[in-house]
């Protein structure tokens, strides 16, 4: 791969914390190898903000491998910026050309609210996993892993879905902010497979029914989430939980 | 001599008899205890749940936005157990001696071979739990091999099974937070661990979002935070893991053991500039297929395409005809580090090796051609289908290579070159997961136990599990039965309120140095020495320079260092100066440790110690034992030392030809 090095304008939302009004700073980041990945040039910009004893920008980040979900910035109108498939911390400058300017946001969504800078708050996705988002297995009471085979298609289904690293960028790409890919993913991975029979009903009633409560926004089927996803998590999952939810309401035992 | 507390008995009844007769806590009892556990990996999180499942009183700190994003969630490869589902031979006896043999006879057996008993019970709680793993046609679990095995017992989930079994793990946790057993304080970090007539009680946490100060009391305190790689500053680790809260259990009385074992990853993705803040992991699953070569001339520039068979050093395969490229890590790392060294690597910086997959794109698509009938198929038409079959087994680390690097590795080998991993050093802890300091426990990779000199492959997620789920629920009831008359204790207790005066004081005397070099500038020096003297090759001289250098930098630190901001906001700057300045501290101890050991062993390689293979040369005589480091004072340590008593295992030269 040839490398090339390139000055970029950045503009960035600044907040200095929940309550306060935010605005856009623009600055100049100079001799930006093409090799670095986004958060590695945010990194220069950062200590260059030190040196001039100014604060740096705040964002969340961890793993940098794509896989634990903390990173979570709006590049260029898009979430996790212009490459498919991809998490900001995984994005690299080639994707960009000397002299470009960037924009960078954090997510918009009203159940993520802003906490500093680019950073949000998404404890509402956790909230959603606490309404159902799990099988009730007490350690110790499992049988033999190969007691009951799944059929391949199904388990494969199933991981495709769970590889949700709940990022929050389904929201943060619709224009009604909402989680239906998310809460999606999560009912299809335990729908899915035998194991998650027992409380399938519940789990898709109480889920959706946090979601709701949660402040997102409903579903338009405008698909902007599967086209943003950096895990490819498939609309398919949105069509399944519609299917889960209303078989759920017309069956379940509304006296229990 | 350190005391591990093994019960007496035969290596194949100590668990179950441990299991039979240690107290218990009975349920109205457990509703009254609290049990703080920091950090909620996959030790932390399973332990959690399990003991919010008992019905004790659970309070979970993390530092991370959700305990979902712990590092764990970040492991490729696999979870070994001994199922033997693959009728191959394995049983619970192999993968302990695999495990004892893999860490170079320098962990402990009894704790090991509990870690193999309970493997079995971890894969079908993960079934359970709806982990999903990769299943075959018949709807059965899938295996694959790993290093340092010739067994095929690694369960996985394509190539994040880290993932799949956190998330196992955090959705049970979770259902503990709905059902109210457990309290999750995301966002939050300890800062200090508060002791009472010698007694872990408590927690000072800093809430990192309001910068606030909090104490938390409990009966016991569980240290799952995780190994401390990133003193190395660049490694596979997350850029927030550190080893800040083991290191205040360490200053308060808790030995650190084994810190100079480092696992260095044979299968990274090389480092591409002065700007890397990190380091990329490619799955030792890759070995399975791929092979690993250099050119057999030295200084070679052409292209990898353009050097012929005959001109390639398949080096692994050449000296461990046995494991060939799946010898463990620390034996191929260094395999690579002498190629390179030697002047054979390859890339712009020569420190990279090739990981080639064209073998087995061939061999795939022949597979394919012929469970097609396709005789006649051109060469073009099996390297494509080839190319389908590695896609489909490790697609998503194809993809991240191509990301990273933008090279597509179906088309050229992927280069490589070793990178810090995993630490397999951490607090000492007894047979019980209890540290030296009562109620002070430590789970997963924080600890020291299980992995010896060197770990495994699909270990890391094994022990983690294995302490969380089925060790510590049972250790933990025998030391707490003996708690239940002791009254709960305040937080307005004198000794939390020193604590906690002793953390703002630090914090305080961090803002107010106000200097002139940020904090990343003196992690990546730190980094530097540490990987240059005390990383895949040690000597006497470079540890001793290593030790000036690192005492220097501490001075600097503490009068040069600058925090922006203030205290009470979020402050990732000042969050990270506080696990800087402990990365400091212990890069001295680690190459104290490194200096004593007068051998090499695992990932542990003195360059004074080698046969003339260049091979590690182990001297059980003199150093068998566990170091166990106790903190006395600045730049002061006691040494302890645990024997290491094989009794099942015979130690031999550990050889993989």
């Amino acid at each position: 791969m040839e490398h090339y090095n390139m000055n970029l304008s950045l503009k960035i939302w600044r907040q200095k914390d929940a309550k306060a009004k935010g605005g856009f700073e623009t600055y100049q980041v100079r001799d930006i190898s093409s090799e670095m990945s986004f958060l590695e040039m945010i990194d220069v910009l950062n200590e260059d903000l030190i040196r001039e004893g100014k604060d740096p920008i705040a964002f969340d980040h961890d793993c940098r491998e794509g896989i634990c979900g903390s990173c979570s910035m709006y590049i260029n109108g898009k979430p996790h910026g212009p490459w498919k498939a991809t998490t900001v911390c995984q994005l690299h400058m080639r994707a960009f050309k000397d002299g470009e300017t960037v924009v960078v946001e954090p997510w918009r969504a009203n159940a993520f609210p802003v906490v500093k800078d680019l950073v949000v708050d998404r404890s509402a996705f956790d909230r959603i996993i606490q309404a159902g988002g799990y099988i009730s297995v007490n350690t110790g009471n499992a049988v033999d892993g190969n007691a009951i085979p799944i059929d391949k298609d199904k388990a494969d289904k199933s991981f495709a879905a769970a590889a949700c690293i709940a990022c929050g960028a389904c929201v943060a790409a619709c224009k009604n902010s909402s989680a239906m890919l998310f809460v999606s993913a999560k009912v299809s991975h335990l729908a899915l497979l035998p194991q998650g029979e027992p409380e399938r009903k519940t789990r898709v009633i109480n889920m959706v029914t946090q979601m709701d409560k949660e402040g997102f926004g409903s579903c338009t089927n405008i698909g902007a989430c599967e086209a943003t996803c950096p895990k490819e998590i498939r609309l398919t999952n949105i069509a399944r939980l519609n299917a889960e939810y209303l078989s759920a309401s017309l069956t379940i035992d509304k006296e229990n | 001599m350190l005391d591990a507390k093994i019960p007496e008995g035969r290596l194949e009844q100590i668990w179950p008899d441990y299991k039979g007769h240690c107290k218990l806590v009975n349920p109205a009892n457990k509703r009254k205890m609290e049990i703080i556990i920091i950090g909620t990996g996959l030790a932390g999180a399973s332990a959690a749940a399990s003991l919010g499942e008992l019905g004790y009183k659970v309070k979970a700190f993390c530092y991370q936005d959700s305990p979902r994003r712990a590092h764990s969630i970040a492991a490729q490869g696999g979870i070994n157990a001994a199922k033997n589902y693959q009728n191959d031979g394995d049983s619970v006896f192999r993968l302990f001696y695999d495990t004892i043999k893999g860490g170079d006879y320098r962990a402990r057996e009894a704790n090991v071979h509990r870690l193999a008993e309970v493997s079995a019970d971890i894969i079908d709680q993960c079934v359970a739990q709806g982990v999903p793993f990769a299943r075959e046609y018949g709807g059965l679990l899938s295996n694959r091999s790993f290093g340092g095995t010739q067994v095929q017992r690694t369960f996985y989930a394509a190539g994040q099974t880290g993932q799949q079994l956190l998330i196992g793990a955090y959705q049970a946790l979770e259902r503990q937070i709905a059902l109210g057993n457990v309290k999750m304080y995301n966002r939050h970090e300890m800062l200090e661990l508060v002791t009472i007539d010698g007694k872990a009680k408590g927690i000072i946490a800093r809430n990192l979002v309001s910068g606030e100060l909090e104490r938390h009391s409990g009966y016991a305190v569980l240290l799952c935070s995780g190994g401390y790689g990133n003193v190395f500053y660049l490694s596979t680790n997350a850029m927030g893991s550190n080893v800040t809260a083991a290191w205040k259990t360490h200053k308060k009385g808790a030995f650190f053991a084994n810190p100079c074992y480092t696992q260095i990853h044979p299968t990274c993705i090389p480092v591409s500039g002065e700007h890397q803040s990190k380091l990329t992991l490619m799955s030792e699953s890759l070995r399975n297929d791929g092979r690993i070569w250099v050119p057999k001339k030295q200084n070679d520039t052409r292209k990898a395409s353009e050097i012929p068979e005959d001109e390639r050093d398949y080096y692994l395969e050449r000296r461990y005809p046995a494991f060939g490229n799946l010898v463990p890590r620390d034996v191929a790392s260094r395999a690579a580090k002498e190629r390179c060294d030697a002047g054979y690597g390859v890339g712009t910086s020569r420190q990279a090796v090739y990981l080639d997959y064209g073998n087995a794109i061939q061999r795939y698509g022949q597979i394919e051609a012929g469970k097609k009938g396709l005789a006649s198929a051109s060469n073009d038409q099996i390297i494509s289908m080839g190319k389908e079959v590695v896609k489909e087994k490790y697609g998503n680390l194809f993809d991240m290579y191509e990301k990273i690097t933008g090279e597509n590795p179906y088309e050229i080998p992927m280069r490589i070159y070793p990178a810090v991993h995993y630490t397999m050093g951490g607090i000492w802890v007894d047979y019980e997961l209890q540290t030296t300091v009562p109620g002070l426990y430590s789970l997963g990779e924080a600890n020291f136990s299980d992995h010896g000199a060197n770990r495994l492959g699909a270990s890391a997620l094994m022990q983690g599990l294995a302490d969380g789920y089925f060790v510590i629920p049972y250790t933990i009831g025998n030391f707490l039965a003996d708690e239940i008359r002791n009254p709960p204790t305040s937080v307005d207790h004198p000794a939390f309120i020193a604590a906690q005066k002793d953390v703002e004081d630090r914090i305080n005397r961090l803002m107010n140095i106000k200097g002139k070099t940020s904090v990343e500038s003196f992690h990546k020096r730190l980094g530097k020495i540490m990987w240059d003297k005390c990383g895949m090759a040690r000597n006497a001289r470079g540890l001793q320079e290593a030790i000036t250098e690192i005492r220097q930098l501490k001075e600097e630190f503490w009068s040069d260092v600058r925090i922006p901001g203030v205290v009470n906001e979020m402050n990732f700057e000042l969050d990270k100066a506080g696990r800087v300045a402990d990365f400091i501290e212990l890069g001295e101890l680690m190459c104290i440790d490194a200096l004593q050991r007068e051998e090499s062993c695992g990932g542990h390689f003195r360059e004074e110690h080698q046969t003339e293979e260049g091979e590690a040369l182990r001297d059980d005589e003199n150093f068998m034992y566990v170091a166990a480091w106790e903190y006395n004072g600045d730049h002061n340590w006691n040494l302890h030392k645990e024997e290491l008593k094989y009794e099942v295992v015979k130690p031999t030269a550990r050889s993989y030809k």
